[in-house]
């Protein structure tokens, strides 16, 4: 019989004012742009400043995500910690990048090769709290965060471990940002955070953020939500999408009228937010429904921000209202279902429950 | 004890052969890959030796009927292994039964990121390559190549360790019955990126490397694509597969000593090794070979020498030998290359020898296997450590 695993503790450093696991999307940051960044949290109360005016910011921003996933689960070490980035520090490869080409090979530092590895952030993590224990960081575009909890939850379901931090990170940065604009994928027009969805144009808002999370098999008084399922596709053909939703709830012994609210990963892309109003207006019509993106924005961990405020909504039982998407209200939220996707590629659909 | 993880596919592309059969012979016949290098412009071009891959990109594209400059590298690579390993296997139709890609890099298509780096805002001539330094867009253009559809993707990236955990990954996917099937492995091609970045380091040899001698100085770099196929015993039943060897055990922790050095006495390594075994339902005098790391590189070739003494009891680790004198380290995919090597070695009976090894190491008293030798391999254990403190270990064995 494997183990239920439980979300024990939640950290973030997101677009929104999220550090602070006492509040719950209390102030909202709007933006009227094609990027934003995350609200900082004091660093120095986390990170030595001689240690801070090097580090990424991906570090940064993971180091205090990851210490208040730790505090709150009353931890100090983890059987093992998972990553999921899909660029890493990107800041330091392409500072790097720039360095090679624009000195001809010569005056080079290692610092900043050391930091664009993709595992950094974990790495950090380990030696910071001195884990031994299994390490792992996986690097696959929008599913990168939802890859680390299938591999911890399989640990946990085998009871080959007991606490795991798995997180989400991703660092925004201006060539990535440039470079994906020229090709559509980031918006060339500022968007109105509070209209994202009826803004019509190509390409998202682009952001970043840094999730974490304590998963564990055993439930604590912190305990938020239990991790039901999670699944991911690096396809799916749009018109078999509800099929695939109805057969993963189905593995489950559920159906959709047992959603009692589903949130969705628009981000006002025109392209590709069809995958989710199709949804919206088909299989989940009759569900209380929710969306994120205009909050978080888009980045390949983004799906982070998803799993955070799910966890937040099953234990505090609200959704605030700025995340409806419908008017079917709910007053006891039990059951969660997140599906996203990026641009046609990447589906994933997690399902969390109240305990 | 458990049961191990059916292999019944590979495919690898390095510089010591374009399949299996030329990386095999070339491990017998003691010829290396490692010359200078020819694809990249570098300034370090004279004081740097590489395991290069001599086919061209635009003759591999023409090979896989890709248009001209389409591609980065590092996917090209990727795409020629996974095939060759579905091939081997037998596999048709890669949807008949639930499959997974795991694949492993750490450069993706930086070779092409850096060419055109400023170039990007120039012209839109090169602009399929943007999306390209996404680590995940090699993995996807390889499971696109193989017809993948529906299904479980993922890459990994835990530097020189990472296809050694796809290979982890994917063994412990279908021991939980998440996949029928895994292509495990990893893909990774030279750039200007790594071989600056290994250079601030200073651990790149201006010669051929010397793994676990007194006097070497480095590694060299090397680029490879490779990749496994495991499958479950429900496929092996139902297929009639030939099973070429097993995943038979795995472990992988944290040095959680130092971002890019090792510990002197090697704690990660010991405790990767020391789980494989546990997993495996081994004793350390079981061990027939260890295919180590062996970079070449001071640090990691002490740090790991004094793991083998600490797992394997001073006097008693089994014959070791490094590979890298033949391919040059290949980073994310060496646990891939290193893991079809050992399948190799337990295939015919035969432990490799570690090239260019002269003086024993000062600080203990390991030799490599220096010759081919012909003795009877029931289990080999394989090595890979990176960055970020991490170490991985496979055990791979003849039977279940």
């Amino acid at each position: 019989m494997s183990k239920s695993v439980y979300i024990n503790s939640v950290g973030s450093v997101s677009v929104q004012k999220t550090f602070d696991n006492s509040e719950f999307l209390n102030e909202i940051t709007t933006y009227n742009d094609t990027v934003a960044s995350v609200v900082n949290p004091d660093y120095k109360a986390y990170i030595p400043p001689t240690q801070a005016r090097r580090m990424a910011k991906g570090i940064k921003m993971s180091t205090v995500s990851s210490q208040t996933a730790l505090q709150e689960a009353g931890l100090e070490n983890v059987d093992a910690i998972i990553v999921g980035t899909g660029l890493g520090c990107i800041g330091d490869s392409v500072k790097f990048v720039r360095d090679i080409i624009d000195n001809d090979e010569q005056f080079l530092t290692p610092t900043r090769f050391i930091q664009s590895s993709h595992n950094t952030v974990s790495g950090q993590i380990a030696l910071g709290i001195s884990c031994k224990g299994y390490n792992f960081t996986y690097v696959h575009a929008a599913v990168s965060f939802e890859s680390c909890l299938i591999d911890a939850k399989m640990q946990l379901e085998n009871d080959e471990a007991k606490n795991i931090l798995v997180g989400g990170v991703d660092e925004m940065v201006k060539y990535h940002v440039d470079t994906h604009r020229l090709i559509g994928h980031i918006k060339s027009e500022p968007a109105d955070s509070t209209r994202l969805l009826t803004v019509n144009t190509k390409g998202s808002v682009m952001g970043e953020g840094a999730h974490f999370f304590v998963l564990s098999n055993e439930k604590q008084e912190s305990t938020y939500a239990e991790l039901v399922a999670i699944e991911t596709y690096n396809s799916i053909a749009q018109e078999n999408i509800p099929n695939k939703i109805e057969a993963f709830l189905e593995e489950n012994h559920m159906t959709i009228e047992d959603l009692d609210l589903v949130i969705l990963g628009n981000n006002g892309d025109v392209d590709f937010d069809g995958y989710y109003e199709n949804l919206s207006t088909g299989l989940f019509k009759d569900r209380p429904q929710a969306y994120y993106k205009h909050l978080s924005t888009e980045f390949d961990t983004a799906s982070g921000f998803a799993f955070w405020l799910s966890a937040k909504i099953l234990k505090t039982q609200t959704i605030p209202e700025v995340v409806k998407l419908n008017e079917i209200e709910v007053s006891n939220p039990r059951t969660i279902l997140i599906y996203n996707q990026y641009r046609g590629e990447n589906h994933s659909l997690m399902l969390l429950r109240k305990c | 004890m458990s049961k191990g993880v059916a292999i019944t596919g590979m495919g690898i592309i390095s510089a010591i052969g374009n399949n299996v059969q030329e990386n095999y012979n070339s491990l017998i016949s003691g010829k290396a890959g490692i010359s200078k290098i020819s694809h990249i412009e570098t300034i370090h071009a004279d004081e740097i030796m590489v395991g290069e891959i001599k086919t061209t990109n635009a003759e591999f594209e023409a090979q896989l009927g890709l248009s001209q400059n389409s591609f980065s590298r590092s996917p090209i690579l990727g795409i020629i292994a996974a095939k060759e390993a579905l091939v081997q296997a037998g596999i048709s139709d890669i949807n008949d039964y639930k499959t997974g890609l795991i694949s492993s890099t750490t450069v993706g298509g930086m070779d092409k990121s850096e060419q055109y780096f400023h170039e990007y805002f120039e012209s839109n001539e090169h602009w399929q390559h943007i999306n390209g330094l996404h680590a995940g867009d090699s993995t996807k253009k390889i499971a696109d190549a193989i017809g993948l559809k529906e299904s479980f993707m993922t890459t990994i990236s835990t530097a020189c360790s990472s296809a050694a955990n796809a290979i982890m990954l994917g063994a412990r996917m279908i021991k939980s019955g998440k996949l029928d099937r895994a292509i495990v492995g990893g893909t990774d091609a030279l750039s200007k990126f790594t071989i600056n970045g290994f250079k601030t380091l200073m651990i790149l040899s201006d010669t051929y490397n010397t793994p676990f001698d007194e006097n070497r100085k480095g590694l060299n770099l090397g680029e490879a694509g490779a990749f496994l196929v495991l499958e479950s015993d429900k496929i092996v039943g139902e297929k009639n597969r030939k099973v070429l060897a097993y995943v038979k055990g795995y472990g992988n922790s944290n040095d959680a000593f130092h971002q890019t050095a090792s510990s002197e006495n090697g704690d990660g390594a010991v405790l990767a090794m020391e789980k494989a075994l546990k997993v495996a339902g081994l004793e350390p005098e079981q061990i027939d070979y260890v295919n180590a790391h062996g970079t070449a590189t001071p640090n990691n070739d002490l740090s790991e020498g004094r793991a083998l003494q600490r797992v394997f009891d001073e006097g008693k680790v089994p014959e070791f030998s490094s590979t890298k004198a033949f391919t040059g380290h290949t980073l994310a995919v060496a646990g891939g290359v290193e893991a079809i090597y050992s399948v190799l070695a337990l295939q015919n009976n035969r432990v490799y020898p570690n090239l260019n090894f002269k003086t024993p190491m000062k600080e203990f008293d390991l030799l490599p296997q220096t010759e081919v030798k012909e003795k009877e391999l029931n289990y080999v254990l394989s090595n890979s450590f990176g960055f970020g403190g991490n170490c991985s270990t496979l055990i791979i064995s003849k039977e279940a």
